[in-house]
């Protein structure tokens, strides 16, 4: 199991030697610094909390500050943790960078979507609406019955209607890393992406490979 | 192109590439793998539409009269890997991006005016 920590930066295609294209996200991922380990010993579980993108002293509180000086690391703006199956090999401070992946592995990506507002049922879940024609008015794309009537007297819990759409956690499973460059700190990965260009990302090992 | 990162991805164009331009004659030379054998492949013709810019996706369309008056068309990505080389054989003066009127015509009304170049 290993992560890392990206911003998305955008998609566009790679051809390989063989002339093949492939749409793949660029991101620009890491160096990251571990900035605690936690232990099945001391936390009841084990993880590694990690940090990204080095920013101004004054936009991290005091707080942020003495938990990033513990690992003598650099200001970050964002810290996640990541759970492991052991914190073995990690210690304070470790810098994780791009290479940590090799091209062909496969990885999760996390984000958070792009959100789209309090959407209707036709756009949040592909409901189909009513019938354009034969007279109708105001039922385009109304969401149709939301269950029986007297019987039984509410709407089942989890019914799927118009609510908020996106801004929430994301991950796509089994994308196929195409590209690794420590140096340029850049992962390209197959396939898209949740969530906006400079959108924070984790990049995970897959977890059902 | 923003970033600069991705702007480091951007492929390398093809030999002879950079200057093909709708209208002019070109020779396409494509690899053709088959089985263990590469041979290349000429397609010449009149570069009647390129789309996309400078895009990884970008594209360009040949097109040629083949027998019996049947034109053909072909599109290549501008950045395909499989092109060993274009060559342009002739340019002309166009007032157009897409030459599309050119498949309606034949014979003397598909000609197209040579350009003539000023030497700096």
């Amino acid at each position: 199991m290993k992560g890392i920590l990206g911003r998305k930066v955008g998609m566009t295609q790679l051809f390989d030697d063989s002339g093949a294209v492939a749409p793949v996200t660029v991101i620009e991922a890491g160096p990251c610094y571990v900035t605690q380990v936690k232990a099945e010993d001391s936390d009841g579980y084990n993880a590694i909390q990690v940090g990204f993108e080095e920013v101004a002293e004054r936009k991290l509180t005091r707080g942020q500050l003495g938990h990033l000086k513990k690992a003598n690391v650099p200001k970050l703006r964002f810290v996640r943790e990541l759970r492991l199956p052991s914190e073995a090999g990690h210690a304070l401070g470790d810098v994780i960078k791009a290479d940590v992946f090799a091209e062909g592995e496969l990885v999760d990506v996390t984000g958070t979507s792009k959100g789209k507002g309090f959407a209707g049922g036709v756009k949040r879940h592909g409901f189909r609406g009513g019938p354009k024609t034969h007279g109708q008015s105001d039922r385009h794309r109304a969401p149709g019955s939301r269950g029986a009537g007297t019987t039984p007297g509410h709407t089942f819990p989890g019914t799927k209607g118009a609510g908020q759409m996106g801004n929430k956690r994301v991950t796509v499973q089994n994308l196929k890393v195409a590209l690794v460059d420590a140096e340029r700190n850049l992962i390209a990965v197959q396939g898209a992406v949740p969530g906006p260009n400079k959108g924070l990302v984790i990049i995970r090992t897959a977890a059902k490979a | 192109m923003t970033n600069a990162l991705m702007a480091s991805l951007q492929p390398e164009l093809p030999e002879g590439m950079a200057e093909i331009d709708p209208g002019d004659t070109v020779r396409v030379h494509q690899r053709i793998t088959e089985g263990r054998n590469e041979r290349i492949q000429v397609f010449q013709g009149v570069v009647i539409s390129m789309r996309g810019g400078k895009d990884p996706g970008a594209s360009y369309t040949v097109r040629r009269t083949g027998s019996h008056g049947v034109g053909v068309e072909r599109t290549f990505p501008l950045y395909s890997k499989n092109i060993d080389k274009v060559e342009v054989l002739r340019k002309t003066k166009v007032r157009r991006a897409q030459l599309y009127y050119l498949r309606d015509r034949q014979g003397k009304s598909a000609r197209l005016k040579e350009k003539r170049f000023i030497s700096v």
